[in-house]
């Protein structure tokens, strides 16, 4: 089976482990597939909620948290299919404005977990140019570890919103599959609202 | 101003006692004084949608947070939301939807008749409560007692205002 290419030289588990090497109290929304098994695989976290399902609602997800936590930042770390399919959800996120509030598109140009087909962005399609044009108030796209790092900068210290799609190798990594269960994955990530330092079940 | 409708001021303070902090919704005539009843309120995020999809994903995100919220929709928004119901599912995430039905009760719209009659399986099909208020009178009640489904109870719910109950659309307003 061929493996789809582009031109991109960042890896996606060295772009994930360079921008959430600098988090501290940063609550993180992974969208499902290989973002999830790239957030879990270089930093696991209680402050992580990992989407298994929902394609198209990691960006609605974290508004919701961005909502409802606005003393928090949150990051969303999704994929170019994912996002593609809540492309109007960038809408909704302009309309709010939340100065709390990033999303992190690992784009490789294709759907990695169904054979890497290629996505709309393997032709030319431009997401930073829809968040920009939606009235996001960063929003680039990454293509060099200068310009990684100067977007990791601003991940932890500008005002959102903020959209960085970040165009990665279209690698085949090793799944790092983490807690799956959605109602337990949800006890964790809540337990630190109620006053609780980690999660232990006994 | 919006007149009539003396429904969605009970169901306005039913949500603020219920302590609903985000509503979402996309527009319907029915839900037209009740969104703005949300609008005019500056205690409570009103988040106006692309798709219906959006706000049950918004509201898990918000019960992450430690937030209460709700979904207004019409009926044809349902078929919008199906397969995102699968992460409220899956995470027992609290969701009230309120839903103002169309395609069931001297509807001249055919293209609206598919997905309204279809509401109420699809919803169950995906493992949600429905309560249908089917008078006026009921609608208060009905969220009130969906309100404690779905936040004490930990389930999806939605209630589905009848045509009935929210008239004939004016179409020469």
């Amino acid at each position: 089976m061929s493996i789809a290419t582009n031109n991109a030289t960042l890896q996606r588990r060295s772009v994930v482990t360079k921008i959430l090497a600098a988090r501290k109290d940063e609550l993180v929304v992974t969208g499902l597939g290989a973002p999830t098994w790239d957030v879990a695989s270089v930093s696991e976290h209680q402050n992580n909620f990992y989407l298994w399902g929902g394609m198209g609602g990691a960006v609605s997800t974290g508004l919701g948290l961005a909502l409802a936590q606005p003393e928090r930042r949150v990051l969303v770390v999704t994929g170019d299919g994912e996002m593609l399919m809540g492309l109007g959800s960038l809408a909704t996120v302009s309309v709010q404005k939340p100065k709390n509030f990033a999303v992190i598109v690992l784009d490789n140009e294709c759907y990695g977990e169904t054979g890497m087909q290629q996505t709309a962005t393997a032709s030319g399609v431009e997401l930073s140019s829809v968040a920009r044009g939606v009235g996001f108030n960063i929003a680039r796209t990454i293509r060099t570890e200068n310009e990684l790092s100067e977007a990791t900068n601003e991940i932890f210290t500008a005002r959102g919103p903020m959209f960085f799609d970040v165009k990665v190798q279209a690698s085949d990594d090793p799944m790092v599959l983490p807690e799956k269960d959605g109602l337990t994955l949800k006890h964790r990530f809540q337990a630190q609202f109620s006053g609780y330092k980690s999660y232990k079940f006994i | 101003m919006v007149e009539g409708r003396g429904w969605s001021d009970e169901v306005f303070r039913v949500l603020c006692e219920g302590e609903v902090k985000q509503v979402a919704y996309v527009p319907d005539a029915g839900h037209q004084k009740l969104i703005q009843l949300f609008i005019d309120n500056n205690d409570i995020k009103h988040v106006p949608l692309t798709s219906e999809q959006e706000g049950v994903a918004l509201l898990g995100g918000a019960w992450l947070g430690g937030e209460r919220g709700a979904l207004l929709m019409q009926s044809s928004g349902v078929g919008n939301v199906i397969n995102m119901l699968s992460v409220p599912n899956e995470c027992r995430f609290p969701l009230l939807m309120i839903v103002t039905m169309r395609g069931e009760w001297a509807e001249f719209n055919p293209w609206q008749i598919p997905m309204g009659q279809a509401v109420e399986t699809t919803l169950k099909a995906m493992g949600v409560i429905v309560l249908r208020a089917r008078e006026e009178r009921l609608i208060g009640e009905t969220v009130h007692s969906a309100s404690k489904l779905a936040f004490e109870g930990g389930r999806m719910v939605a209630v589905l205002i009848s045509q009935r109950a929210l008239g004939k659309k004016n179409w020469n307003k």
